[in-house]
């Protein structure tokens, strides 16, 4: 009987199995899979494009990279890390992803993702949203000056642009300077009232990353180091996400 | 963000003196030592509620649970205890909005909306008036999700409310805010736009 039994056509390797084994070390533990599917049923995506994360690395062990590639549910995983955190063996499913991400060729990549990285790329700003250094520096001096005189308990509100020593670097989402540029206002307000030592960067000032989200090794590194080399150049000694 | 730069300064060797730090615990350390002199006064009768959305960047992702209660922390000095409810599960067990890994820009909306029902069933299982989103990417995608499925709850960042908390909130700076909110403590209201 034993000879009759199913044999799954594995002679294939996965690219995505691979690479990913690569990274972590020992091998990683991808084939520890327990197929208990807990990664699955606290999945949010679990359904969508007929896929779900058990579904999707079984298909990578079994080295189905073929079919992997033209799912489109690779986008639509936000690699919230849910599943590694349910998953009783740790295993890194969005890491899977990341690099099924990057396996597709770039200019077949969704459009808005891979715009918003290209303007990123655009200029030191590392905006999304395309926002020049002189655009940013122009608007947060417009708000600023604007605010000091309609609320004077605020005249003394600063929002400094490259201010060299100071404690903490902040980066600022692009939405606000271009689309709602009062919004930057009430962040200002804590942090001058909280007396803290604070500064933009005219380069790097950009807190979001759409490079990472479309796969992109080399323009993920290049806007990150644009930011970092900002923040070490003036001397800053905490990089403050607000997000 | 905080998790492209962790991980980014990580994976390219990227060599830097300096801490990456999350403003959450700040906004926690400079209400605990008295910088920031918020009250939850302006809640006493108005027992607005609220629900916070746990980022999955900064809380599972990047800084854990203890960031997660610096979030409470904040959220509690400025709404009042009593005003928050947690949605469950939460913070490291917390599901994502469906707003992140570049979903709200990948043209997948049907997709995207089907992603966020089970946030827009967690935030409405709280029965809170309002649901709080200290990270752009969750504020936008649970602002169209209560649109979209009908909650009609109001999506605020979290320097909004600790704003409102301080008195300096001004009549400009509450495009977010319900109507419930838009007269309540305004700071400088003749500079109404």
């Amino acid at each position: 009987m034993g000879e009759n039994a199913i044999r799954l056509g594995g002679k294939k390797q996965s690219i995505f199995l691979d690479k990913v084994k690569e990274l972590l070390p020992d091998g990683g533990n991808l084939n520890l899979c327990l197929t208990c599917g807990a990664c699955s049923s606290g999945c949010p995506a679990t359904g969508l494009a007929d896929m779900d994360p058990r579904k999707f690395l079984r298909m990578a062990v079994l080295g189905m990279d073929d079919e992997i590639l033209k799912s489109d549910w690779i986008w639509m995983c936000t690699g919230c890390q849910r599943c590694i955190y349910v998953c009783p063996m740790k295993i890194d499913i969005p890491r899977l992803i990341y690099n099924a991400r990057a396996a597709w060729p770039r200019e077949e990549r969704p459009k808005g993702i891979l715009g918003s990285c290209d303007m990123a790329l655009r200029n030191d700003s590392t905006s999304a949203m395309g926002a020049s250094p002189e655009d940013f520096q122009f608007v947060v001096e417009d708000v600023l000056e604007e605010y000091r005189e309609a609320q004077p308990e605020f005249s003394e509100m600063q929002a400094p642009i490259d201010k060299e020593g100071a404690d903490f670097f902040l980066n600022q989402n692009s939405r606000e300077p271009v689309t709602e540029p009062d919004e930057m206002v009430p962040l200002w307000k804590i942090l001058h009232l909280a007396d803290v030592n604070w500064t933009y960067g005219s380069k790097g000032w950009a807190g979001e990353n759409y490079c990472m989200f479309l796969g992109d090794n080399t323009s993920w590194e290049q806007v990150t180091r644009t930011s970092a080399k900002q923040a070490q150049d003036l001397g800053c000694r905490f990089y403050l996400n607000t997000e | 963000m905080t998790f492209s730069v962790l991980e980014g300064l990580k994976k390219f060797n990227i060599e830097h003196n300096f801490e990456v730090k999350n403003i959450y615990e700040y906004y926690a350390k400079w209400i605990r030592d008295g910088r920031l002199k918020v009250n939850s006064d302006w809640n006493k009768d108005l027992k607005i509620k609220f629900t916070v959305q746990d980022p999955c960047q900064i809380i599972r992702k990047s800084y854990g649970d203890p960031m997660a209660e610096y979030l409470r922390f904040v959220v509690k000095s400025v709404v009042g205890e009593d005003n928050f409810i947690d949605m469950q599960p939460n913070r490291s067990n917390n599901y994502c909005c469906g707003g992140g890994g570049g979903f709200l820009q990948s043209g997948y909306k049907e997709e995207r909306l089907a992603y966020g029902k089970l946030k827009d069933d967690q935030i409405k299982a709280t029965g809170a008036d309002y649901c709080i989103a200290g990270c752009h990417n969750c504020h936008a995608q649970i602002h169209e999700l209560s649109e979209h499925y009908g909650g009609n709850y109001p999506v605020v960042h979290l320097w909004t409310l600790i704003c409102l908390s301080l008195g300096v909130l001004g009549p400009n700076e509450r495009e977010y805010l319900g109507d419930d909110l838009k007269e309540v403590d305004v700071f400088h209201p003749e500079t109404a736009m």
